[in-house]
C-alpha cells in the first residue's frame, strides 16, 4: 500500500479534522472574549464563576473533558444520544476548552493596555463600546497574536483527541488503517498531514503578525 | 458667566487630601496657567475638571451646567500624548469627529489637514505615531483635541516629556492657539512661557491656591514661598 492510496483513504478523516479545527476557532475565539470579560467583571459572582470555569478547563485533561461531554448526557441525565452526537460532543468539548485558554490570553492583553488610551478615548467622547472595539481591541489583537498562534498550533494536534470518543477524524482513520494493514505507513501519512497543516497555520499566523507590524 | 467654574473642590486619594477646597473660574478665551511644585495637586485639578476623576466635594460647572459624562466642550492634552498607535496621524485626528460627532468625512478631513498645516505637520498626515518625534506627537495630540472644536483646552504639563529643543516647538504652537480665542488652562513648569502667554496665573501649594493674579503680580511677588519656588527656575 503506497502513501498516495493511504492519503486518499484518509481524505474524509482529514476533512473532519479540519472541520473540527475551523468550528472550534470560530466559536472559541469570540466565546473566549466573553469569558475574559466575565473574568474581569467587578461582580464577584460572575468573576468567581468564570475563574472556577477556567481553572477546571485548564486543570483537567482535554481527553477527559471530551468524554464527559460525550457520555455525560447519558450517565448524568439518562438521555440516549444519537450517533451523530459524537461530532457535536467533540466540537463542544474543544470549544469550551479552548475558550478558557483564549480568555486568559485576551485578559492578559487587555490588562496590559496603558490606562492613557482609555483616558484619551474618554476625553474624545468615545462610548465604552467604541473605546473597546475601535481603540483597545485592535491593539490587544496585535499583542496577543503570538500567544494565540501557539494555541492554534496546539489545536491542530489536539483534534486527534477526538479519536477517544470515536469521531472518524484523521487520526482515528489512520489508526484503524494501520491495524488492518499492519503497516506503519498510515501513521507516517498522519504525521505528514499534521505537519503540513501546522506549517500552513504557522505561515498564516506569521502573515497576520507581519500585517500588524506597521505600528509599535 | 464664566465658561468654567470650579467651586470648593475637594479630592482625596486613600485618605490623603490632594485638593483642599480649590475654586477657580475661567472665562471664554481666557488663558490660565497653573504653576507649583510636583505633588501640589495641579494635575489632579485638571483631571477633576475633565471628569477623569470624580471630586469628593464641590461643584464643576461649564456654562452654568453641571459637569457630566455628556459634557463635551473641553479637550485635554496629556503629558504622555496618548495618541492611538494603530491609527495614522490623520486617523487620530479624524476618527472622533467622524465617529463620535457624526460629522461628514470630507469636511472633517479638510479641517484636519488645515490643523496639521497649522501644526507644521501637513507632510506627516499618513505617518504613524511611532514614526514621530515627541514634539511632533504632542502637536498631533493638540490637533486631535482641537478637531472637536472645544471651547476650552486643558494642557497637563504638555512639554514635561520633551527635551528643550522639542519643548520650544510645542510651546510655539500653543502660543499660536491664542489667536483662536479658545480658553486654555495650562499646567506647566515653563515659567517664562506661563509669564508670556497667560491672562491669569495660579500658584498651587499643598492642595490650595497659595497665590493668584496676573503674570506680573505673580512673577514679581514678594511672597517668600513664591520667591523660593520661582528661584528654582531662575525667575
Amino acid at each position: 500500500m503506497n502513501l498516495v492510496s493511504i492519503i486518499s483513504q484518509l481524505t474524509s478523516g482529514m476533512g473532519v479534522s479540519i472541520y473540527i479545527f475551523v468550528v472550534t476557532l470560530l466559536f472559541s475565539l469570540p466565546l473566549g472574549l466573553v469569558i475574559a470579560f466575565a473574568r474581569m467583571s467587578k461582580n464577584p459572582l460572575i468573576s468567581g464563576i468564570s475563574k472556577v470555569y477556567i481553572s477546571i478547563m485548564r486543570g483537567t485533561p482535554l481527553m477527559l473533558q471530551l468524554m464527559v461531554v460525550y457520555f455525560g448526557p447519558y450517565y448524568i441525565f439518562g438521555i440516549r444520544v444519537s450517533n451523530g452526537y459524537r461530532l457535536w460532543a467533540a466540537m463542544i468539548g474543544f470549544v469550551i476548552n479552548y475558550a478558557a485558554y483564549f480568555a486568559e490570553i485576551y485578559r492578559s492583553g487587555i490588562q496590559s493596555m496603558p490606562v492613557g488610551q482609555y483616558e484619551a478615548a474618554q476625553l474624545l467622547g468615545y462610548s465604552k463600546s467604541q473605546t473597546f472595539f475601535v481603540i483597545i481591541l485592535p491593539q490587544v489583537i496585535k499583542r496577543i497574536v503570538p500567544s494565540v498562534a501557539n494555541e492554534v498550533i496546539t489545536l491542530v494536534k489536539d483534534t486527534s483527541l477526538a479519536f477517544t470518543i470515536s469521531v472518524a477524524e484523521m487520526f482515528s482513520t489512520a489508526k484503524a488503517l494501520a491495524s488492518s494493514q499492519t503497516s506503519m505507513m498510515p501513521f507516517v501519512a498522519a504525521a505528514l498531514f499534521y505537519y503540513v497543516f501546522n506549517f500552513i497555520v504557522a505561515a498564516a499566523m506569521d502573515a497576520i503578525e507581519k500585517k500588524l507590524d506597521y505600528y509599535r | 458667566m464664566a465658561l468654567l467654574e470650579m467651586k470648593n473642590i475637594h479630592k482625596s486619594f486613600d485618605g490623603m487630601e490632594v485638593l483642599k477646597g480649590i475654586s477657580i473660574s475661567v472665562d471664554k478665551g481666557e488663558i490660565l496657567s497653573i504653576i507649583g511644585r510636583s505633588g501640589s495637586g495641579k494635575s489632579t485639578l485638571l483631571r477633576c475638571a475633565t471628569n477623569l476623576e470624580k471630586v469628593d466635594n464641590g461643584e464643576i460647572l461649564y456654562d452654568g451646567r453641571k459637569l457630566s459624562k455628556d459634557t463635551s466642550c473641553f479637550g485635554l492634552v496629556f503629558q504622555s500624548f496618548n495618541l492611538f498607535p494603530h491609527m495614522s496621524v490623520l486617523q487620530n485626528i479624524m476618527d472622533a469627529p467622524v465617529r463620535v460627532q457624526k460629522r461628514k468625512k470630507d469636511e472633517v478631513k479638510k479641517e484636519a489637514m488645515e490643523l496639521l498645516e497649522k501644526m507644521g505637520l501637513a507632510d506627516r498626515a499618513d505617518a504613524y505615531p511611532c514614526q514621530l518625534s515627541g514634539g511632533q506627537s504632542q502637536r498631533v495630540a493638540i490637533a486631535r483635541a482641537l478637531a472637536l472644536n472645544p471651547e476650552i483646552l486643558f494642557f497637563d504639563e504638555p512639554t514635561s516629556a520633551l527635551d528643550p529643543e522639542l519643548t520650544g516647538e510645542v510651546l510655539k504652537v500653543i502660543k499660536s492657539l491664542a489667536d483662536l480665542h479658545i480658553a486654555m488652562v495650562i499646567v506647566t513648569h515653563e515659567m517664562a512661557f506661563a509669564h508670556d502667554i497667560s491672562d491669569h496665573v495660579i500658584f498651587m501649594e499643598n492642595g490650595v491656591i497659595a497665590a493668584s493674579g496676573t503674570p506680573e503680580e505673580i512673577f514679581s511677588s514678594d511672597n517668600e514661598r513664591m520667591k523660593s519656588f520661582l528661584g528654582r527656575y531662575g525667575m
